[in-house]
């Protein structure tokens, strides 16, 4: 087991360093999220690949909120749905020049997380080709835990 | 006395002091009602009712601090009368109240009907409830007529499936929305009688009566107020003769009627002053009815409304 990263934790989005945000905390962050106008919308997958930067959508953004208790709904909906795949918020920012992402942070992650394998390939001369494949895709899709 | 934070919850001792009256100047409530009697006239069961729940609420407040742990009190409410009474006047003013209190957290109003809950087809109800819950979370959602929602003649309505959400929604998510429910009373008693569990669930069963003439007399004169109207002496007269005649006709919905009674007054004045348009006009002018505006009504001449059968 790697010392720096003890249960292969993706770190991907923010907060991914720290423990698990609690309930009351991503609460919290919502409200920021909501406070300054920006849509928040929930993205599930079990890819957890850097590059896999698309995920599915759970739902459609929500627009217009007031609190963030109607988002923490979701969130466990979400949960419950997909208990085993990473889940993240998304607060979109929608205002003339940035019309991109402000925040992004995972709040589900599956119960095990068996980190990456690392792929060397051999290029002409003796070059060396690196990538990583994740082992949570090891079977098709239709197959994973 | 101490700070209830959300960090260090430091709770009082048995035998602390804590101050009724400190507590309710301190949560504004008094603003509120103050404002509540000023602007709406009569209503008196529904604001004894509303200072019976802020002073739940203020009580509930200071067992807080002693650490006497009771239950979310349920305030979902069901206002019933006749057209007119002011229901919607007071549901918005329900989520200023509640918010004063630190009941729900934002304090706004969602005000929807049927069309905005129950979807065209098979699957797209649900999400529709759920986005109209999700945006009143914090707040207070309002359904007006909501006797719609059901339709008992049609099976295949879905309309029950968003009650289905809204009862689990009041149930599961007290401290999060207050629901208040719409309606004329002898539709929302048939509502209540095939939806048991709604009736139920709701705390408040408030009954808006219908006002007096002199009450409606009053909130004709705070509308012209604040539209920046006058009535001549003469005028008040004629409004005086005019509400009684106008409450025996048919279609009578309280303080609208009044306001449409205002309404045509006001472009019956304006016709009156573009008539001889020769005549230089003072302030005075432009703000005062008279009673000839009123005068003309049908009500008067005819004993009937625009456009009623003879």
């Amino acid at each position: 087991m790697p010392m720096s990263n003890p249960g292969n934790r993706v770190t991907q989005g923010q907060f991914s360093f720290l423990p698990d945000l609690t309930d009351e905390q991503i609460k919290a962050q919502l409200k920021y999220a909501i406070d300054n106008g920006w849509a928040v919308n929930l993205e599930y997958t079990d890819d957890p690949h850097p590059r896999n930067t698309y995920w599915e959508m759970y739902g459609m953004p929500m627009f217009d909120l007031k609190d963030p208790a109607g988002i923490l709904m979701e969130v466990n909906e979400c949960r419950k749905t997909f208990p085993n795949m990473y889940i993240r918020v998304t607060a979109f920012d929608a205002t003339h020049g940035w019309e991109a992402p402000r925040m992004s942070y995972i709040v589900n992650r599956p119960s095990s997380e068996p980190g990456f394998n690392l792929v060397r390939t051999e290029l002409h001369g003796r070059n060396q080709g690196y990538s990583i494949v994740s082992y949570a895709t090891d079977k098709p899709e239709g197959e994973r835990p | 006395m101490s700070e209830v934070t959300e960090e260090t919850i430091e709770f009082l001792a048995d035998d602390a002091c804590v101050n009724l009256q400190e507590e309710f100047e301190k949560s504004k409530v008094q603003d509120v009602l103050d404002k509540l009697d000023q602007e709406l006239i009569g209503l008196v069961p529904i604001k004894t009712r509303i200072r019976e729940i802020s002073a739940l609420l203020l009580v509930d407040r200071l067992r807080q601090q002693f650490n006497l742990s009771s239950e979310t009190p349920t305030l979902h409410m069901n206002f019933t009368g006749n057209p007119g009474t002011g229901k919607t006047t007071v549901a918005l003013r329900m989520a200023e109240i509640l918010h004063c209190l630190g009941y729900v957290r934002e304090g706004h109003l969602v005000s929807v009907t049927r069309d905005d809950l129950v979807g065209q087809y098979i699957g797209h109800t649900a999400p529709k409830t759920k986005d109209v819950i999700k945006k009143a979370m914090g707040g207070v959602l309002f359904i007006d007529e909501a006797y719609y929602l059901y339709k008992p003649e049609n099976e295949r309505d879905y309309g029950g499936e968003s009650i289905e959400i809204l009862l689990q929604v009041m149930e599961n998510h007290r401290d999060d929305l207050v629901v208040i429910l719409a309606g004329y009373k002898d539709k929302m008693d048939i509502f209540f009688e095939s939806n048991p569990g709604m009736r139920s669930r709701i705390a408040h069963h408030l009954d808006f009566p219908d006002y007096s003439a002199g009450e409606l007399e009053q909130i004709g004169e705070l509308m012209l107020k604040e539209m920046n109207y006058q009535l001549s002496p003469d005028a008040k007269k004629v409004l005086k003769d005019y509400i009684p005649k106008r409450m025996s006709l048919s279609h009578f919905a309280n303080a609208r009627s009044i306001r449409n009674a205002l309404d045509r007054m006001r472009l019956r004045q304006a016709n009156r002053l573009f008539a001889d348009r020769s005549k230089s006009l003072t302030k005075t002018d432009l703000i005062t009815l008279e009673a000839e505006d009123l005068l003309v009504s049908r009500v008067f001449t005819e004993g009937k409304l625009e456009g009623d059968p003879i």
